[in-house]
């Protein structure tokens, strides 16, 4: 009998009564599963602690100095000395909470502020602050597509994306990731006069691959009454020559209807946004439950937020800093033999592909007790069943911490056998 | 034969790749219990289906579906819309 049974109410789920069932019970083959994974006497991947973090690029864990190679912190901007001056300054004057909704207590100057710099870095009339980015992709997309319209979504979508959808009474069509002609025929199939809503991302969280962006605007350009929104989550700060992602990176600015994005990762706090140039774009306050029925984001952290995205809009050296980081970790891999994600650097995740859960958390573990930490990453969050170690390089990784980070690899990975 | 009949044969010609364990296929065999689809699988299959027919099965749809059977009710009724 599993622990969870064991302490359930007597009441409801006798002890005596043989495999008594409760709402838990669905979860029993993943709690064997990770019972007997961690019998075998590896660390748990899901349940690390950082007990200090010195830097961007840097925590202790365990008493052991670490290299971060799975965060989010592409740009480094988590210790910028000027974000957390904006953020003590707002702390102090504004208090640690708002305590309400955008629509009722909870706009601040600062939440107005963060928005007038999203527009500012991103040249649209309009911009909307969620609490969180998986928040602001509910909203967006179970607010936009309502009953009778249709949206069309990559097969490889973020479960934020997802998420939107089953909350939204739309139809849902997916197609096979980052292939136009899966799209267009699917479109194809749909009533002209039906409104749908593509979703795309602009960089794909697990392997780092970046979307066919003009490709499949044109594609989708071919059908009638379709808006295209674009997931930046992992583009912006990186991508294009104002860091906006990959859609301006790869020209499709004027094509693309909504972006969506966070401040989870290069803007290096949290909060989610929607930016757009859609006249009637701002009634999305009013309507947007994801938006409405939660309480604003506290003001230090629109405060660190507006800071770190206009310095983002002048960080052209730490862009072209982390490309040659994720250039040289690419290569450096790929000449140790293992396989990754992409054939080439395309993003700032660089996805190493292993067998199985076995060989992936003995690798991660090696890693670990090396000094480095990746993220380790299972179905259902991969694509395709596979088990993989996502690292996600930061600008502020110095080329000595790359040529270190490289060299671990090859210690841990000739020591589980993934390479020879 | 019936067009019900010609479609059942084209489903489960189409379930052939995916079915590992070949299972045999009546009306009533299940996706995720009989045939022990996961989600990958059956992403893969009903793109595979739509292609053949030149359908949409709306995820929303794909939710109501469990059988075979009633997967070739609702291509029979896809496809006459």
């Amino acid at each position: 009998m599993t622990e969870a049974a064991a302490t359930a109410h007597n009441a409801r789920t006798p002890a005596e009564v043989l495999d008594a069932r409760d709402l838990f019970s669905k979860f029993d083959p993943l709690i064997a599963e990770r019972e007997a994974l961690l019998a075998t006497g590896v660390r748990d991947p899901f349940a690390i602690v950082m007990d200090e973090v010195k830097s961007p690029t840097q925590a202790v864990i365990k008493g052991k100095d670490t290299i971060l190679l799975g965060t989010y912190n592409y740009m480094g901007m988590t210790f910028d000395p000027d974000v957390v001056a904006a953020g003590k300054k707002a702390l102090d004057e504004f208090g640690a909470g708002t305590t309400g909704s955008r629509v009722l207590n909870g706009t601040y100057q600062g939440h107005k502020e963060v928005e007038d710099a999203l527009k500012e870095f991103y040249g649209t009339s309009s911009a909307m602050v969620f609490s969180t980015g998986y928040q602001a992709n509910l909203g967006m997309i179970s607010t936009l597509a309502g009953k009778g319209d249709y949206v069309i979504l990559d097969a490889d979508s973020h479960a934020s994306i997802y998420d939107g959808c089953f909350l939204g009474d739309a139809e849902i069509v997916r197609f096979r990731h980052n292939s136009v002609e899966d799209l267009d025929k699917r479109l194809g199939r749909l009533p002209a006069d039906a409104l749908k809503l593509v979703v795309l991302e602009g960089v794909y969280s697990m392997l780092g691959d970046v979307a066919p962006l003009p490709d499949m605007v044109a594609a989708v350009r071919k059908h009638a009454n379709c808006m295209i929104l674009v997931d930046e989550a992992h583009g912006m700060g990186f991508f294009g020559p104002n860091g906006r992602g990959v859609y301006e990176e790869q020209g499709v600015e004027k094509d693309v209807d909504f972006i969506v994005g966070t401040f989870s990762k290069s803007v290096g706090t949290v909060g989610g946004f929607c930016v757009s140039n859609h006249p009637k774009f701002e009634v999305m306050r009013l309507v947007c439950r994801p938006y409405v029925f939660t309480a604003s984001l506290p003001p230090s952290v629109v405060a660190t937020a507006a800071t770190s995205i206009r310095k983002l809009m002048h960080a052209g050296e730490k862009r072209a800093h982390l490309w040659k980081n994720s250039q040289r970790l690419h290569k450096g891999l790929t000449d140790l033999g293992f396989t990754l994600g992409t054939k080439t650097p395309q993003s700032a995740i660089i996805a190493v592909i292993l067998t199985d859960q076995m060989q992936a958390v003995a690798i991660w573990q090696a890693l670990l007790e090396l000094g480095l930490y990746v993220n380790m990453a299972r179905p259902p969050a991969t694509p395709a069943g596979t088990f993989l170690l996502r690292c996600s390089l930061c600008a502020e990784h110095s080329d000595e911490q790359v040529t270190q980070i490289i060299g671990m690899f090859e210690a841990a990975g000739k020591a589980v056998g993934a390479i020879a | 034969m019936t067009d019900r009949q010609n479609i059942f044969d084209s489903v489960t010609a189409q379930i052939a790749p995916f079915n590992k364990k070949e299972i045999a296929l009546t009306e009533t065999t299940t996706f995720a219990g009989d045939l022990e689809w996961d989600s990958l699988t059956v992403m893969d299959f009903v793109a595979a289906i739509e292609d053949e027919f030149d359908i949409i099965i709306t995820m929303n749809m794909q939710a109501e579906i469990e059988t075979v059977g009633q997967l070739v009710d609702a291509v029979a009724k896809l496809k006459t819309t």
